[in-house]
């Protein structure tokens, strides 16, 4: 099921990204990928301040809000993953009461709303798809800051909306591999194929932010 | 020591996907608990997922769906934050399937000191704790698929290199190895196979009839 070819290689030493021969190779230059609308985009930096009314003050119209535009999307998400309609339906309101219920674990300058919610969205179909328990990484103990500077949190926002930009603009083709493997249907085999997406920056951010919450602890 | 040996990044897509058996999802799990790098780039992997949800086709939810859900607020707790420090040695979604720390972890000797605990995952794959001496070898093996090893405690070295706490060993079909555990300290991994290893030499081979590794 899984196949790893480089498997003593350290990250180091693996060839870059793009020189692999037979593989899907996606080119993307996400750094001069216009900015859509704010209002329309999957990491609007609305949705994570309604996030935090959520949190801090059990802001129920900012929970209406959230829900009216996620609990489709997740819904559609969960039918293109396998589940009947009934079925999705009720995983996601589970999934909405999940974000009420854990909103102190989200931490805007690691995840856009969007990413935050895909990843509840991902356990419940795991569960409910194969009725197996999904082993999570264990959290940070020290969790979010409380007060995160907000340059950081727009940056993170801002550099999700690239990655959705850079996806969105891909060929039909590649962008029907991407979904494909989060709908749960590629094999590890066939996911190792998809090389080339463009991850540089959104991940140095979440690095550094990772090492703020490191130094905070200490 | 940082981390020298990682996760590939197709095994985290696949991880953050959602796509791989539970034995694999908890060794990755565990080694994302101690390696930042690679947390960092699974949860860019997350980014794409919410991506695909935001743009994925709506399908309508039914009527009255809202007022449902807030009337299931009044019934839900809002959880308090809790800060969760884990001082052991076992990262936290390890603990959960020994149901404890490296004290609460159930051995069945397999010989030649070497000591393992199968932990239950869903039949897929299989996930092992495996203790082995300090200065002790695994026998010689190979693997019909792959097998990933984490170091917890200790350290062993194979052709690959040395592997201290918190590198991920990743061997498929092709290698065959023989990890030695360092002199210095007994060494204690977390190994996952979606095969059965193929022992070299027959009595190994027999042992593992009755050892199920």
């Amino acid at each position: 099921m899984i196949t790893q070819t480089h498997s003593s290689e350290t990250r180091a030493s693996r060839p870059p990204l793009g020189q692999a021969t037979e593989s899907v190779v996606l080119n993307m230059a996400m750094e001069t990928k216009p900015l859509s609308t704010p209002d329309s985009s999957a990491s609007n930096p609305e949705w994570a301040a309604l996030m935090q009314q959520v949190r801090d003050h059990q802001d129920r119209a900012a929970f209406s809000v959230l829900f009216t535009h996620f609990a489709p999307r997740i819904k559609g998400f969960l039918i293109k993953s396998g589940a009947d309609a009934t079925m999705a339906e009720e995983c996601a309101q589970d999934v909405m009461t999940t974000v009420w219920r854990k909103s102190h674990l989200f931490d805007p300058t690691r995840a856009a709303v969007s990413t935050w919610i895909f990843t509840i969205a991902r356990n419940r179909r795991i569960d409910m798809l194969r009725r197996q328990n999904r082993p999570q990484p264990e959290d940070l103990p020290w969790g979010p800051e409380p007060e995160p500077d907000q340059a950081d949190v727009l940056a993170l926002q801002q550099d999700t909306e690239n990655l959705a930009q850079a996806l969105a603009t891909l060929p039909a083709q590649q962008r029907d591999l991407i979904e494909k493997a989060y709908f749960g249907e590629l094999s590890q085999s066939e996911i190792a194929k998809i090389t080339g997406l463009p991850l540089g920056t959104i991940k140095s951010r979440i690095r550094l932010a990772l090492e703020r919450l490191r130094h905070i602890m200490k | 020591m940082p981390i020298q040996h990682h996760l590939e990044d197709a095994t985290l897509m696949a991880y953050a996907a959602g796509s791989l058996p539970e034995a694999f999802n908890l060794i990755i799990a565990a080694h994302v608990s101690l390696c930042d790098d690679c947390r960092a780039t699974l949860e860019s992997y997350d980014a794409i997922g919410g991506a695909v949800v935001e743009h994925t086709e709506c399908a309508e939810m039914s009527p009255g769906s809202l007022a449902q859900a807030l009337a299931r607020l009044e019934l839900t707790v809002h959880e308090a934050p809790e800060p969760r420090r884990n001082t052991g040695a076992l990262p936290t979604p390890l603990q959960d399937y020994v149901g404890g720390d490296l004290d609460a972890i159930r051995w069945r000797s397999i010989g030649m000191g070497v000591k393992q605990a199968i932990l239950p995952t869903s039949s897929d794959a299989t996930a092992r704790l495996l203790f082995i001496p300090a200065g002790a070898a695994i026998p010689d093996h190979s693997h019909a698929g792959t097998e990933m090893t984490l170091v917890l405690q200790g350290a062993f070295q194979d052709e690959g290199g040395r592997y201290a706490r918190g590198d991920i060993d990743v061997a498929d079909g092709d290698v065959t190895h023989m990890p030695i555990a360092d002199m210095a300290e007994d060494c204690i991994c977390l190994a996952v196979t979606d095969a059965p290893l193929k022992f070299k030499g027959l009595l190994p081979r027999i042992a593992q009839k009755f050892a199920r590794i």
